[in-house]
This record gives structure tokens, C-alpha cells and sequence, in this order.
């Protein structure tokens, strides 16, 4: 952080450049920590902020999210040697989803990495990982800073999203394509928009130096005031986050780094995240122990379960027909836009081939009775909630 | 094109030539490249003054390995040893010295029962050392795998440590992991000897005598066994560059290509595997397997490049502890000099500097700080007695090891060299008052001439610290420990490797073993 | 005479420990005790008035909480609170500090080196993995590795299996981790040098040997592994003093029956006929049992306390060689009012936690030198403490008690004896550095109590006034301390026993030596055994 002065201690957590604006907005004063930062769990109700991002519009204020500036004639070549996947078809103003790996070939975190300009990257990540980042720099003509706090950044996101920032005066923003990124002016400065977000829905993310970062929310409200934009906080999202099936680092998987028991660690296999890994590319760190896996076979398969009720299912163990245990839930809910009874789970290999049926082990009280359940359920393919809008261009209007 | 019974040596040090040697007999088509322009590595023997040459690092033999050198016929090859079983004198200022034989001691006002003492230190030490031995002619285990021969390794070394018999092994669990100077305090109470026998367990380290480790230091030189004794030493005839001659000869012997003068820029690396090596020159020769002599941070960081390994495996590679701390000194003298009481049959033999081991590590002390010694401890050797081809007519070489001369000195060798000889003249001037006026002469290697020199970074001998941490399976670094490394066909023959440093060729040896083998890890 | 079942020379934490879990089996036990108090080195006491005085040991995070929670140590009155943050004041000013929130105190390491920030992640990752693997044998007898006995052998086995199952690069990280210099450990973390000395200064508490010599890294750990409530790490007081926990100790001993006799200072343990039938005090008196049970250092005992006729002469070697070194020395001081440390800037949280000055890895070397070369240190490393910031009981209010432990300081100066003045010089040395930072310091003091390894041993009988009864290096850990072949509580002659901090698993007010003591002592008298087996974290 810029200009830390040694007192820093007498602020327990630092406010967000968009804190004079969420602070009044914070009608339940909910707040919790996210990287040394107040972050807002909630600002009004979870579920009808939940249903702002799937209706209308919600705002989550993602600037504590770690961020590292990549740049450097080995930028790419140093990429390429970090991440599982291709680095170079993520061309100039595109993003891609990334996961990277220790030696063993066990995810040490995900994210998405931003092409700025040729040869310029962003990384940004749900833990700081700039201690491995300059570990694998070595023999690499590259530079990577962390630069969290120089950059200030909003997720827009829900069906009128594009609309509002249209009439914000982001024009023909309507036609940058799911992963792309546009460049605009802002009072002066440049906002950077990109078609991502952590929501499954049609939905953007704007990145501001910090300076700014006042005037663009309260642009963008006042665009919004007409599209049901709402502010939107951390619970809320956690929800659209598992409707859209998204890895949450912590929850879902144990970073590497942070694997006290190293045999707790998953490879992105075991994530289901095999998609990202292109053992047909040059050396990457992890290659040689992910093809070993690929040989031998991974430890454990991660599933996206449909659970008969409406009983959630969180924590539960995953249990075969003989009521045997091959798993356990990593995240779970109720889908208000699927209505379905959903969860993401790690199981022991080989179950959890699509179609694979088991029992979720449920636990829940009515007026502080417990009861205990054996929830049928099955593994199923594709994600819980997929609007077409996601995916749209020219994206809809709402 | 590759060719899967070509193998390439990088570097024609001795445990490359050791390794070429029984590559060829395995039946391996073998072609060694060196850098400079002879054989050797930093075992050569080198002129510092016109007429007057001297062997340029290692300057006694102790650890040669008398397998290799029976199964190699370095003797019919034209290795000879000048002499054997050198006694080792540990000089006192005012004369009175202490000379050590063996397990024998006298002299130097030594009491009768630091005499009976001693007898029984070295029985408990040779065989830990003879332990430490016999571990270092085989690949150390890994730990924690279920590979049969890893288990085998295991069982093996902990039936080693059994039959040690139930004192014994008592005794090496407690000391193994401590220091010289605690159990030296134990037995002894000559400072001399104290100071003599602890200086053994820091030669060419970054430790002190009180530093832990420094036992296992000083068992890993007595594991030698030449001539068949336990811990002794002896000059080879013609300087080191002789040892690696005899070596250079049994490989050509056995059909092995030797190429001077032929440094390599890079290994090539398709994949996970390599292909061969590129020359500076530009020159490209395939092979499906390519063994580096070159010390680990060499090999990985220049010849195959960190982009090629796993970042954490890179990380291993850069925290190697390799900053050299022993400086070698070259005197041309013109007579033999006279040093105070020791008689002119004793002038032959292995003189010590090291009058009591809180000398050597107040010496140490300021090796810490990335400064000189302003005391420092000597190895002193004067070879042309028993080798008159080293030194014109009537004339004489003298060659001593000192410590400590840190690698990085604050403020940098350029500025330090000269105070610092100066510091070490004087030292020796105590213990030999005329031998200023016989130099004609002066020459010191500090380990960044070293570096530069023998390309070993940072001048270290043993191509990295030799310290439990760095040693058996963790040598150089887990996950190349076992001359085999994370990409196919590539192999680590050189001092980093298991046993470490010192002219013994154990590393060539298990090499061309993993090798034949077949060997992934 | 009476005779008793078991007699416990030392009322020291381990002494007591033992004593109240043999009491707790039904034997009938006496404690004998040099000084007029119980406690040993785990005392409070009022060296002046109205202030009360953790005079040797000053911080609690070792002691078992299986101890605690089977002595029922909370009904006999102890109360343990945690205490937070450290910090370490640099000689340009400023400061590094280590918060008790995470959020501030990774800020606080990005203040001076972002990477470093993020490294120390990894590094408290690699310490707790080493910490896991280490407490489930805090409560355990090791086993020796070079018997055939069936016990050990499954001992073994079992230790061999805890090991493996750490997989390969753990195990190898484990090898490292315990022959490394704590500085060469730091060096694999972290680049700022002010972060490493802040990190380092647990490696060389209590220990003859400096940040960078090999073996360093483990005395980091024996400090890291306690915890309080299980935060691991965690350090907390003892309310009232750390005679706290000996005095609750004591009690729950009383409670089951045991007597504790006082200003009984052993002179001689009584061996007739290969094995021991008593002890004879130092005013005359015999006291009869067929066991005893020592919690003294092993020179002490075995050399000092036992006729050397009555001993191997291969066992009088071992307790001649073994090292006890004196290595630290400590200040308490009584001051009119709260110190002021103005580079810490104003109402920084960081005053109640332990403070240090040492800022750079050369500086903390440095002062070991010192001690090789028969001296105090001249610019020693300190752990400062005022515990009356958080408890309210050891001075009036508004005043307050200052601890201050030192190292590093050897056991005589230049080889002689200490004198009076040199320990007032010692005294004044630290006084002077902590007044380097703080410009009211020396106006506030109104009494100091200065402890070299001289009154320390005098006074506590810690030979040498070693805190841990014994260095804590790989010749004298586990199966090696104190000494090979004696690793599991029993001593040489039939009938005798080691409780104290010399054996498994060492220093530290961790009590565990005295449980696992009397674990094995039940054991031989095939009773019912009333000590527990340590917990496990899976």
C-alpha cells in the first residue's frame, strides 16, 4: 500500500476508494474483511440484492481483489512457464481464466488474466501471490509488481448492466464480446471495462485509479437510477457464484501455499478444471507431475450435484447407495433462479461420472429441532443457471 | 537426430572423466567437453610462475576412492603417489609442535592422557567415517517413497548404523548432528591438538569449529581410506593435475572422446528432455543423455535455463549454499624455508597453522560478517620436496590452503586481495620468520578467482556447502539428488552431488551407475 | 523416619507435575524443596514492595493443556491470558511489529517489503507443519532407537509411520529444518534484514549458540510449538505471576495427599546396594523411599547429589559431557509509571507485547560473539515485557513491572567467577540500550533485580543458569537428552528417575518431562497410570 506510514496501525481495516459511497448505502453497517479492507457483507437484504444481480443490476466493490502488474520483453514466456493453459491466445484486450500450479501439480490459486496491450498483463487473484509470482520470474526478463491499491474496480453485473453503462456514455460497449476489454475516457483518465465477472450473468468490471473511483460510482448510479441498480455485497455474490459454478480458492480447494497437510492440496483435475491444462504446450511448472496424474489417474473428481428437496446441503458427506462415504460438499445452496437444490463437491475417484447417483447427508433444523436426511442426488453436467445473455453480442439491453 | 548410446560429459573435471571411464565400459559411446585447455577441471596442476607449478585448488589426495582407482588402473595409467601418509604437524609459535600420526600424537608438551585419547577418538571416528564411506560409494535413498531400491537403500543404511554395535550407534546418533569443537573438548586438552584436529572438520566450509555440522565435516574427510588406512593423506607425483591425467588416460583407454577447449553454451532441451548441447562456438551435438560436471547452479540456471524447470525446483536450485571460504595460497621460493623447531624431515609434511580451535573460530568469526580473517588457519604444503618437477632446480613451491577468505567481501576482492596476502605473510612469517625473503613469487586464489577460473560459482570446492542440509538426499537438492534430475536424460555427476567435494570420484562413479541404470529418479 | 513411596527432590513446574500425578495414583509422596518457596524457576515473587516479580520465567504457551486440564490446574487457581504483538525497534527509528490482528500485521510487513509480506504466509505455513509433526511427542517417552525391545521397537515404528506419512518433500524439509542456522531458514524466506532479526530472536533464546550456527531453527520451533487455547504459537501470563501455575500445581498436589517440605535442601541421594533407598538432607535429616525422583539439571544430580562410587564411570562421562550452558540473564524492575517508547508512535498496542531491539541478523550474531569471548553482551539481544499492561495484579496502579530477559550472558566472565560489579556493569549495559529508546525509562525505575547465570544457578540451582536445564541441540534432544541410552526417565541405579526439564521434551514451563516421568514411573510399579496421552490436531 502507497505511503503506509507506521501508525498505519491505528486503522484496523482501510476503507476502499468507494468507501464514502458504500458507507451510507450500508443500511445493516454489515462489513467484514477481505485483504486488510472493509468489504461489505451485505448492504440492505441478501436476497433482493441477490436478485438485483439476476433481475437488474448489482455493484460489488472488487478493489480489494490482489492485482499484479506483468510487464517485460519475457512477459508472456514468463506466463506461459506459470500458468496450465496457452497463454498466447489470449490476445491484446482479451481476459482468460487461469489456474497455476506448484511442482506437484496442486493448485496454488486461480484467476483471470487481463491483456492489457501487447506484451502487458494483469493478474489478479483471490490470494497475493507476488512471493511465488517473482520465484518463477527467475531467468525471466520480466517485472511484476502487486497493485492492489492502485487500482480501483467495480463489478457491474445483471441483465440491465450493459444498458446502464451504455447510458453512462460507454458507447457501443454493447458489442465487446464475453472476455473483451475496451478503453475509455473518464474525466480525464481512462476507465478500463471488461466483459468478466464472478456471476455467470451478463455483467462487466470497471478498473479506475483510485482517484476517480467516487466520481465513476456516482456516474454510474445515476446512469443506473432508471435500471434498478442496487449495491451488492459479498454474501449475495457468494451465492450467484455457485449457481454460475465458479471455484471460490479457500472453500472449494486449499490454495497450495496455504496446505499444512500437503495431501489436502488438488491438482486442477481434481477441481474440474482440466480444461485449463494444455500438457501439449512447452514446460510449465507442474507439467511433468499433471501428465504423471494423467497417467496414473487423479485422487478425487469435483462434481456439480442436483440434491432431491430443498434441504441444503451444506458440508454434508457425499455417500455411495450402501451409505459408504466417497465425498464431501464444498459449497452449497438453494438456486432462487434454477429453484434447485445445488452444491459443488469434492468426491473420491473414480465416483462422479455425469449421471452418477449418491446421497447427500443433510443435516437441519425447523425450531431448533434437528433432523438428519438422505438426500438423494446426481451428478449433473453444465452449470445451474446459464442466461443466454451471458454470452450474447451485441449484448441485450436487459 | 538423436543417438541414444552417445552420452556427452559436461565439464572434464574428475568425476566427469570418472564417469566417462564407466559409461565406456558400460558400453556407452562417450564424448567429454571442457571448457579449458586441458583436462582436469580444478584438479589440475598449473604454472603460477614460470618454472614453478603447483596443483591450483585440492592439494593432498585423501579421498580418492581405491575402487575407482583398482577398477579404473589409474596406476597402470601413470597415477603415483610421491607420498603417503603424511603426518600432519600442528605448529606452535614458539616451536614446540605437535606432530599427529594416525592415532599416534607427540610433542608439544601433549599430556599422557590427550595421548591415550586420541587412540580412542580415531578407533570411534574412523568407523564413522568408515559408516559415512560406505554410504557415499552408492546413491542415497529417497525418503518417504516405496520404490524397492529406496527401501533398500533405507534398510541398508539403517543395518549400517546397527551394526555399529549399540554404543557406537548411541554415540553417532549424538554426535552426528553437532559440532568438532564440543566433542574435541571432550577428549582433549592440547589446545595444538585441539586446534589441528578441529581446523580438519572446517576445511573449505562457510562453518566454525563450534558450528554444528562441522562433525560430519570432519567425518566426510577421514571417509577416505588411501593406501588402505582410514582418514590419511598423501601427495600425488606430478601435483593434482597428475590424478586427472592418470584419469584422462583410462578414459581414453576405454574409447572415451576427449575434447578440450570446447565449452558449452547450453544443454539443449526439447520438452521435458534433453538433446544434446550447443558449444560456445556454436556447434551442436546431439545426444539422448547429457551428464554436467558443472556445479547445479551452472548446469540449471546457464546451461538449461530456469524456463525449462518447475519454479519451486528453481527456487531449491538458487537457495544452494555455495560461497566459497577457503583462499589458496602459491609461493616460488628460492630455498627451502626454516620454520621455527620443526626439523627438516618434518618439513615435508602436513603443517597446520591452528594453534587452538577457539583461533580457528575467531578466524570463522569474521567470515560471518563478509570480512577476512585477520588471523587466519593454514594448510601448508610444500610438495616440491617429494616432486622436484614441480620447481626449478633447488628451488621450492609452497602451497597452503587459507581461512577464511569469504567469497563476497565486504568491499570486494579488487580492494581486499593485497591486505589481505599481506595479513597472510605475516602469519606465516610467526611460524617461518625468513620466508619473506625466499619469495620470488606471490599468488593467492581467492574464491571469486576461483569462480572465474574453474567456473565453480561462487569458488566453492564443493560445489555448494557441505552441511546436513545439503547433503545424502538433499544433495544438491531433493529431486536431483539422485544424478538424475526432473528432465529425461539429463544427469549430475559433479561435487554438488552426493558425496560432495573432494578429489574421491564417488560422484562420477554412482552417476554412470544411475545412468547405466537406465535411471529416471 | 518416615518412609514414603516416592520422594521428588525439586519443586520446580516438572517436580510438581510429577508429584501430583503420583500423588493422583495413590503414592504416598514428599517434595523436597531447596528454597523456603515452591516453583523453582516458575516463581512470583515480592522482591519489593507491592510488586510482584516473575523473576526467572516470565511467559507461559508450552505448558500442556492436558496437564492443565488433568490437574485440574484452573480449580487450584491458575488463570493463563493471552497476551499480543511484539515488535522490534530498529536503530534508525523505526519499527517492525507484529499485531495481534493479521490484517494490520501484514500490512506492517508489506510496510517494509511486499514480497516478504506475502513470504511469511509460506513461512508460518512450513513452522505449523513443523509444529504438527512435533506436539503429538511432547506427551510421549521417546523411544530408543537402538533397542530390540518390543515397546520401542513399536515406538519406533509408530514414529517412523507419523514421518512417512509427511511424503517426501516434507520429510526432507523436516532434515533440513532441524540442522539449519535459524539465519540460513530466514534466508529462504525473506529478503529485509530487520524482518529476519525479528524473526530470528526465538532461535536463540535460552541457547549457547547464535543465529547462525546450524541448529537454530529448532529453538525457533521449541518456542513456536505451545499454544495458548489453541492458537498456536500463542503466548499468554500467568495471572498473578508465573508462581501461578506452581502454587496451583503444588495445591492440586496437596490435595491428593502429598507433603511438600520446604528449606530442605537435598545433600546426598542414598544408594545401597545398587539401588536407592533415600535421601539425606543438608541438615542431617534422612528421608526414606524406594524411589526418587530428581527434577535437577543432570550435573547437579548425578554429579553433585551422588556419590560417584555409586555410578558407572561411562554414566559420569555422560554427565560430565553434557551441555548445560549458561547463556542468559534477565532484569525485573520495578517503575513509577508506564515508559514511554516515542518511535512506536503514540498509543501503539505494540508496548504490551514483547519488544526487542535487535534490528539486523549481524547485530544478533555480533552479540554472540560476545559470549564466545567470555562476555556479556555489549549490544545484547533483550525480551522486554511490562505485564502489568495486562495484568493488573503484579504492581499498584499506575505503576508497573518490567521483565527483562537478556542474552546473551556466559556463566563467568573471561573465565573467572562473577563478581558484583560485573553483574551491576551487566545490569547497567541493558539499562542503557532500553533507555537508548525510551527517555523516561531511568527516571521511572525505582528498584532492579539483575540475574546472571550466578544468582540464577544460586538461587534456583539451575546449574550454570541454563533456563532449559540443558542446550537444546540434536546431541541432547529426544532419544539424546539428556543422554543417549537414558532417554526414558529412568536414571543409573535401580529405583531412581529424572523429571525436569533435562530430559524429553526439555525446557520451557512445558511440564511435560514431569508427566511423561511419572507415566513411566506408574508403569514400573505396574499402577493404574493417571497421566494422559497427549492430544492429537489430526
Amino acid at each position: 500500500m502507497k505511503n503506509l506510514t507506521k501508525e498505519h496501525f491505528h486503522t484496523h481495516l482501510y476503507p476502499s476508494p468507494f468507501h464514502s459511497r458504500t458507507e451510507p448505502l450500508n443500511k445493516l453497517n454489515q462489513w467484514g474483511r477481505w485483504k486488510g479492507y472493509l468489504s461489505a457483507d451485505a448492504y440492505t437484504d441478501i436476497s433482493m440484492e441477490y436478485f438485483a444481480s439476476r433481475n437488474t443490476c448489482g455493484v460489488f466493490d472488487l478493489t480489494p481483489m490482489t492485482k499484479h502488474l506483468i510487464t517485460g520483453p519475457d512477459a508472456l514466456p514468463f506466463l506461459n512457464r506459470l500458468m496450465t493453459r496457452e497463454v498466447s491466445k489470449i490476445k491484446p484486450g482479451r481476459v482468460g481464466y487461469c489456474v497455476w500450479c506448484n511442482d506437484d501439480g496442486r493448485v496454488i490459486d486461480d484467476g483471470t488474466l487481463f491483456h492489457l496491450r501487447e506484451g502487458v498483463y494483469r493478474l489478479c487473484s483471490q490470494e497475493p501471490q507476488i512471493d511465488w509470482l517473482l520465484t518463477s520470474a527467475i531467468g525471466f526478463d520480466v517485472d511484476i509488481v502487486e497493485d492492489t491499491h492502485d487500482v480501483a474496480a467495480l463489478a457491474v453485473q445483471g441483465p440491465t448492466s450493459c444498458a446502464i453503462l451504455r447510458k453512462m456514455g460507454l458507447n457501443g460497449l454493447e458489442m465487446l464480446k464475453p472476455f473483451g476489454i475496451e478503453h475509455y475516457p473518464f474525466e480525464g483518465t481512462e476507465l478500463m471495462v471488461s466483459r468478466t465477472g464472478y456471476t455467470g450473468d451478463l455483467g462487466y468490471e470497471l478498473w479506475i485509479d483510485p482517484s476517480h473511483a467516487e466520481a465513476l460510482w456516482d456516474r454510474l448510479f445515476a446512469a443506473g437510477q432508471d435500471y434498478g441498480i442496487a449495491p451488492m455485497g459479498g454474501e449475495a455474490l457468494d451465492l450467484v457464484r455457485v449457481e454460475a459454478g465458479f471455484l471460490l480458492a479457500g472453500v472449494d480447494f486449499l490454495p497450495a501455499h496455504e496446505a499444512i497437510r500437503p495431501d489436502r492440496t488438488r491438482s486442477p483435475f481434481e477441481v474440474g478444471l482440466g480444461w485449463l491444462v494444455h500438457l501439449d504446450k512447452p514446460h510449465f511448472t507442474g507439467r511433468r507431475a499433471l501428465l504423471e496424474e494423467k497417467r496414473r489417474g487423479s485422487r478425487y473428481n469435483f462434481v456439480k450435484l442436483d440434491i432431491d428437496g430443498n434441504k441444503t446441503a451444506e458440508h454434508s458427506f457425499i455417500l455411495d447407495k450402501r451409505e459408504n462415504y466417497v465425498g464431501t460438499v464444498t459449497s452449497a445452496m438453494w438456486s432462487p433462479s434454477a429453484k434447485a437444490n445445488i452444491a459443488l463437491a469434492s468426491l473420491e475417484a473414480p465416483h462422479g461420472k455425469v449421471g452418477d447417483e449418491f446421497l447427500a447427508e443433510v443435516y437441519y433444523q425447523r425450531e431448533l429441532k434437528w433432523h438428519r436426511v438422505l438426500a438423494p442426488c446426481r451428478v449433473i453436467d453444465g452449470i445451474f443457471f446459464e442466461p443466454a445473455r451471458r454470452k450474447m453480442t451485441p449484448a441485450p439491453n436487459f | 537426430m538423436t543417438d541414444s548410446k552417445r552420452v556427452i560429459i559436461v565439464g572434464g573435471g574428475h568425476n566427469g572423466l570418472v564417469c566417462a571411464t564407466y559409461l565406456a565400459k558400460g558400453g556407452k559411446e562417450v564424448i567429454v567437453l571442457e571448457a579449458a585447455n586441458e583436462m582436469g577441471g580444478a584438479a589440475v596442476t598449473r604454472e603460477f610462475s614460470p618454472g614453478f607449478k603447483v596443483s591450483a585448488c585440492a592439494h593432498l589426495l585423501n579421498l580418492l576412492d581405491p575402487t575407482i582407482e583398482t577398477e579404473l588402473a589409474l596406476k597402470s595409467h601413470g597415477l603415483r603417489l610421491a607420498k603417503t601418509n603424511l603426518k600432519t604437524i600442528a605448529l606452535a609459535e614458539d616451536g614446540n609442535h605437535l606432530q599427529i600420526d594416525g592415532n599416534r600424537v607427540s610433542g608439544g608438551g601433549v599430556s599422557d592422557s590427550d595421548t591415550t585419547a586420541l587412540v580412542k577418538y580415531r578407533r570411534r571416528m574412523d568407523r564413522f567415517a568408515k559408516l559415512l564411506g560406505r554410504l557415499y560409494s552408492r546413491k542415497p535413498p529417497r525418503i518417504g517413497v516405496s520404490n524397492p531400491s529406496d527401501l533398500f537403500g533405507a534398510a541398508k543404511l539403517a543395518l549400517d548404523m546397527r551394526l555399529l554395535g549399540r554404543e557406537d550407534m548411541r554415540e553417532f546418533l549424538r554426535i552426528a548432528g553437532i559440532n568438532i569443537y564440543d566433542i574435541l573438548e571432550e577428549y582433549f586438552d592440547s589446545p595444538l591438538l585441539k586446534g589441528a584436529l578441529s581446523f580438519d572438520g572446517v576445511l573449505g566450509t562457510h562453518l566454525g569449529p563450534r558450528s554444528n555440522n562441522s562433525v560430519f565435516t570432519t567425518l566426510h574427510r577421514m571417509s577416505g581410506r588411501i593406501g588402505g588406512k582410514q582418514g590419511a593423506l598423501a601427495y600425488p607425483a606430478g601435483g593434482m593435475g597428475a590424478v586427472t591425467a592418470a584419469l584422462a588416460a583410462a578414459a581414453a583407454s576405454k574409447g572415451v572422446t576427449l575434447r578440450t577447449a570446447s565449452p558449452v553454451a547450453r544443454i539443449l532441451v526439447d520438452g521435458d528432455r534433453v538433446t544434446g548441447v550447443e558449444l560456445e562456438g556454436g556447434e551442436q551435438i546431439s545426444a539422448d543423455t547429457v551428464v554436467s560436471n558443472a556445479d547445479p547452479r551452472t548446469t540449471f540456471f546457464k546451461l538449461i535455463g530456469a524456463r525449462n524447470l518447475d519454479a519451486g525446483f528453481v527456487r531449491k536450485i538458487q537457495h544452494i549454499r555455495m560461497r566459497g571460504n577457503a583462499a589458496k595460497l602459491h609461493l616460488a621460493l628460492k630455498t627451502l624455508p626454516t620454520f621455527t623447531g620443526v626439523e627438516p624431515d618434518q618439513l615435508g609434511e602436513r603443517l597446520v597453522i591452528a594453534p587452538d580451535s577457539a583461533y580457528v573460530e575467531r578466524a570463522f568469526d569474521h567470515a560471518k560478517y563478509g570480512e577476512y580473517s585477520s588471523s587466519p588457519a593454514l594448510e601448508i604444503t610444500i610438495p616440491s620436496i617429494h616432486d622436484a618437477s614441480l620447481a626449478p632446480d633447488g628451488q621450492h613451491v609452497l602451497s597452503a590452503i587459507v581461512q577464511y577468505a569469504p567469497y563476497e567481501l565486504k568491499g570486494g576482492w579488487e580492494a581486499g586481495r593485497e591486505a589481505f596476502t599481506n595479513v597472510v605473510l605475516d602469519q606465516l612469517s610467526r611460524y617461518a620468520p625468513d620466508i619473506r625473503q625466499q619469495i620470488t613469487h606471490t599468488e593467492l586464489l581467492t574464491p571469486a578467482d576461483i569462480e572465474r577460473e574453474f567456473r565453480i560459482t561462487g569458488g566453492h570446492w564443493h560445489h555448494g556447502e557441505l552441511a546436513l542440509d545439503q547433503a545424502l538426499m538433499m544433495r544438491p537438492v531433493p529431486g536431483a539428488a539422485q544424478y538424475a534430475t526432473p528432465l529425461s536424460g539429463l544427469f549430475l555427476c559433479g561435487a554438488g552431488c552426493h558425496p560432495g567435494g573432494g578429489v574421491m570420484g564417488h560422484a562420477g562413479r554412482n552417476a554412470a551407475t544411475a545412468v547405466l541404470s537406465g535411471g529416471s529418479r | 523416619m518416615k518412609k514414603y513411596d516416592a520422594i521428588v527432590i525439586g519443586a520446580g513446574h516438572n517436580g510438581l507435575t510429577n508429584a501430583a500425578y503420583l500423588a493422583k495414583a495413590g503414592l504416598k509422596v514428599l517434595v523436597l524443596e531447596r528454597n523456603s518457596y515452591v516453583g523453582g524457576a516458575t516463581v512470583s515473587r515480592e522482591l519489593y514492595k507491592d510488586w510482584i516479580y516473575s523473576n526467572c520465567s516470565y511467559v507461559c504457551s508450552l505448558l500442556r493443556p492436558e496437564i492443565y486440564r488433568t490437574l485440574n490446574l484452573a480449580k487450584y487457581g491458575l488463570q493463563v491470558v493471552p497476551y499480543g504483538g511484539s515488535v522490534t525497534m530498529a536503530e534508525n527509528g523505526d519499527f517492525l511489529g507484529s499485531y495481534i490482528d493479521h490484517d494490520v500485521s501484514r500490512r506492517e510487513l508489506e510496510r517494509h517489503n511486499a514480497r516478504d509480506a506475502d513470504a511469511s504466509l509460506r513461512f508460518d505455513t512450513d513452522i505449523m507443519r513443523q509444529c504438527r509433526l512435533i506436539r503429538p511427542f511432547l506427551m510421549r517417552t521417546p523411544p530408543d532407537p537402538t533397542s530390540f525391545k518390543p515397546w520401542d521397537l513399536m515406538q519406533l515404528l509408530d514414529f517412523g509411520r507419523e514421518f512417512l506419512k509427511l511424503g517426501e518433500d516434507v520429510i526432507y524439509d523436516t532434515v533440513r529444518f532441524y540442522t539449519m542456522s535459524i539465519a540460513e531458514y530466514l534466508d529462504e524466506y525473506f529478503e529485509s534484514d530487520l524482518i529476519k532479526a525479528n524473526f530470528a530472536g526465538p532461535g536463540i533464546i535460552g541457547t549457547a549458540l547464535g543465529v547462525m550456527s546450524p541448529g537454530t531453527s529448532y529453538v525457533l520451533l521449541h518456542h513456536a510449538m505451545g499454544d495458548v487455547d489453541g492458537s498456536m504459537g500463542a503466548w499468554g501470563f500467568a495471572r498473578g505471576g508465573m508462581g501461578a501455575i506452581a502454587n496451583a500445581m503444588a495445591a492440586c498436589f496437596q490435595d491428593h495427599g502429598g507433603e511438600i517440605m520446604t528449606d530442605a535442601g537435598v545433600d546426598q541421594i542414598i544408594v545401597k546396594s545398587g539401588r536407592v533407598t533415600g535421601v539425606a538432607l543438608e541438615n542431617g535429616d534422612e528421608h526414606y523411599a524406594d524411589l526418587v525422583v530428581s527434577n535437577l539439571d543432570p550435573k547437579r544430580t548425578f554429579l553433585k547429589l551422588m556419590d560417584e562410587k555409586d555410578l558407572e564411570p561411562s554414566f559420569v562421562e555422560k554427565a560430565r559431557n553434557f551441555k548445560i550452558r549458561g547463556s542468559s540473564g534477565k532484569l525485573n524492575i520495578a517503575l513509577d509509571g508506564l515508559p514511554e517508547f516515542p518511535q512506536l508512535g503514540k498509543d501503539n498496542p505494540l508496548i504490551a507485547g514483547d519488544m526487542h531491539f535487535m534490528d539486523s541478523v549481524e547485530r544478533l550474531e555480533r552479540a554472540y560473539d560476545d559470549w564466545k569471548n567470555g562476555t556479556w553482551s555489549k549490544d545484547p539481544y533483550v525480551d522486554m515485557l511490562i505485564p502489568t499492561l495486562t495484568d493488573p495484579t503484579m504492581a499498584p496502579p499506575g505503576k508497573h513491572y518490567m521483565s527483562v530477559f537478556v542474552q546473551y550472558v556466559p556463566p563467568k566472565v573471561h573465565g573467572r567467577d562473577w563478581t558484583d560489579e560485573d553483574r551491576d556493569a551487566f545490569g547497567q549495559t541493558v539499562i542503557d540500550q532500553i533507555a537508548n529508546y525510551s527517555p523516561n525509562f531511568k527516571d521511572l525505575i525505582l528498584h532492579t533485580e539483575v540475574r546472571t547465570p550466578r544468582e540464577i544457578e544460586d538461587e534456583v540451582g539451575l546449574t550454570e543458569g541454563n533456563i532449559f536445564q540443558g542446550e537444546l541441540t540434536m546431541d541432547q534432544l529426544f532419544f539424546n537428552r539428556p543422554f543417549p541410552g537414558f532417554a526414558q526417565y529412568r536414571g543409573p541405579v535401580k529405583g531412581m528417575y529424572m523429571c525436569g526439564s533435562a530430559t524429553h521434551p526439555g525446557g520451557g514451563v512445558m511440564a511435560a518431562p514431569g508427566a511423561n516421568a511419572a507415566r513411566e514411573i506408574l508403569r514400573d510399579l505396574r499402577r493404574p497410570n493417571t497421566v494422559p496421552e497427549g492430544w492429537t490436531d489430526d
